[in-house]
């Protein structure tokens, strides 16, 4: 068992007993999205003045080569289209075996049939028109930082997008964020489904028809596969936040990181916490044992991990802080309060 | 014949060979190092083909674009622009 992080300056490695961090990988560039599959790990990097690079280990780290990254194509003569056609940061990884998924901002969900070698941006979503009515949520541009993968059921989460879903491999798609509402918005579009601020969608690998969403305005469930969504009024301390991870096994048990709602991003109270439902959202335990109690640390969207087992937790902040629960949140222990800001966390 | 140099940055990321090169523009003294040298195009250009955002060109001293015309002893230098942190 490892723990890849993702951060501001190179990927860390910590293996399990002692999770001591390892020597990093790609120190002082940017590590937007990490995908772990076998022995081979993708890295995907943002290299501040050359762009945005993939590369793929294929033995769990010795040794990396550079593969093509997702590449736009050329933007069409005479379109209004408002965003530049051109690859800014990948956002996630998602996929196994030669059959990947990459998020991107500026919203281009690219597909590659081959581990990478080569990506194709998926044009039967890119080229809808609802797309033109995206917009960024913490960046210039919108983006895809959710893909959840069910055989033909592709299901993404797009910050400012909505949720939309595939039933057919990515062939054709429609939006599946009924029931959501942007409070931000003006009355009129607040339950637009394409305009949702949907931070981070995850779906339950034992009930596929289960997800969790943590929104911009608050938590909400889907138990009937994304096409209505209900509000889970119960998240405490509070409904703002990035990250959700569930329970590979048990579909009525999520974790989240609440923060203090979307003026501030800091730990309500200041109060690093952990919020669990054991029940579907209906209740939440709040977890704080070995978490500090005066912290400033915000957990983004893919900073929060769950192993295979669902006993294994990680979590790591944008101010460096890392830390790991073996008893599903229970306690916690800090494995680090020093690495660069952390991007995402994800077990192998 | 112009010659193009890359800035040992771009060096850790990428193998970039300081080139002499027969081009009359910027932009096709460029073109000339990728064909000898692929792997360095996508750290220069972005893929409309444009200068990446973050990366400037330099001929004889002062800062140029694609289209710029350069003379048979021009030294056209590509380095980065000083971002982040």
């Amino acid at each position: 068992m490892r723990l890849h992080v993702g951060t501001r300056k190179g990927l860390f490695t910590l293996e399990s007993g002692s999770w001591t961090l390892g020597r990093p990988a790609f120190l002082g560039d940017p590590v937007s999205a990490v995908l772990l599959d076998g022995d081979s790990i993708y890295a995907a990097l943002n290299l501040g003045h050359f762009g945005v690079k993939l590369q793929r280990s294929d033995n769990r780290g010795e040794s990396w080569s550079e593969i093509a990254a997702p590449a736009y194509p050329p933007k069409p003569e005479g379109t209004d289209d408002k965003v530049p056609w051109k690859l800014v940061q990948i956002w996630t990884l998602e996929g196994s075996g030669r059959d990947l998924w990459a998020g991107t901002i500026p919203g281009g969900l690219f597909h590659s049939t081959d581990r990478g070698e080569t990506w194709t941006l998926v044009r039967s979503l890119w080229d809808r028109k609802e797309r033109q009515e995206w917009f960024g949520g913490g960046y210039d541009h919108p983006g895809i930082h959710s893909i959840c993968l069910d055989a033909a059921t592709i299901t993404i989460a797009i910050s400012c997008g909505g949720v939309w879903q595939s039933k057919d491999g990515g062939a054709t798609w429609q939006l599946a964020a009924q029931g959501m509402h942007a409070d931000f918005m003006p009355p009129e579009r607040r339950m637009d489904q394409n305009i949702q601020d949907v931070h981070r969608l995850v779906q339950s690998p034992s009930r596929p028809g289960v997800f969790y969403a943590q929104h911009h305005n608050g938590v909400f469930r889907s138990a009937d596969g994304a096409a209505s969504w209900q509000d889970v009024p119960a998240i405490t301390p509070s409904k703002f936040g990035f990250a959700v991870a569930v329970h590979p096994q048990d579909p009525d048990t999520a974790w989240f990181v609440p923060a203090d709602k979307d003026e501030r991003r800091v730990p309500l109270d200041a109060r690093l916490v952990v919020a669990r439902t054991r029940d579907g959202g209906k209740t939440f335990a709040v977890l704080s044992k070995g978490l500090p109690p005066q912290a400033y640390d915000l957990v983004y969207r893919h900073g929060l991990a769950i192993d295979d087992t669902g006993n294994r937790l990680a979590i790591g902040s944008t101010t460096g802080g890392l830390w790991l629960s073996e008893d599903q949140g229970e306690s916690w222990r800090l494995l680090s309060a020093h690495l660069p800001p952390i991007y995402c966390v994800r077990f192998a | 014949m112009p010659r193009v140099v890359f800035t040992s940055h771009l060096q850790r990321h990428v193998r970039a060979a300081e080139a002499e090169v027969s081009a009359a523009t910027v932009g096709a003294a460029l073109e000339a190092v990728f064909r000898a040298q692929p792997q360095v195009r996508g750290y220069v250009l972005d893929e409309q083909g444009e200068l990446r955002k973050h990366v400037f060109v330099f001929v004889d001293g002062r800062r140029a674009a694609l289209g710029d015309a350069v003379r048979g002893e021009s030294a056209i230098h590509v380095l980065q622009a000083l971002t982040g942190g």
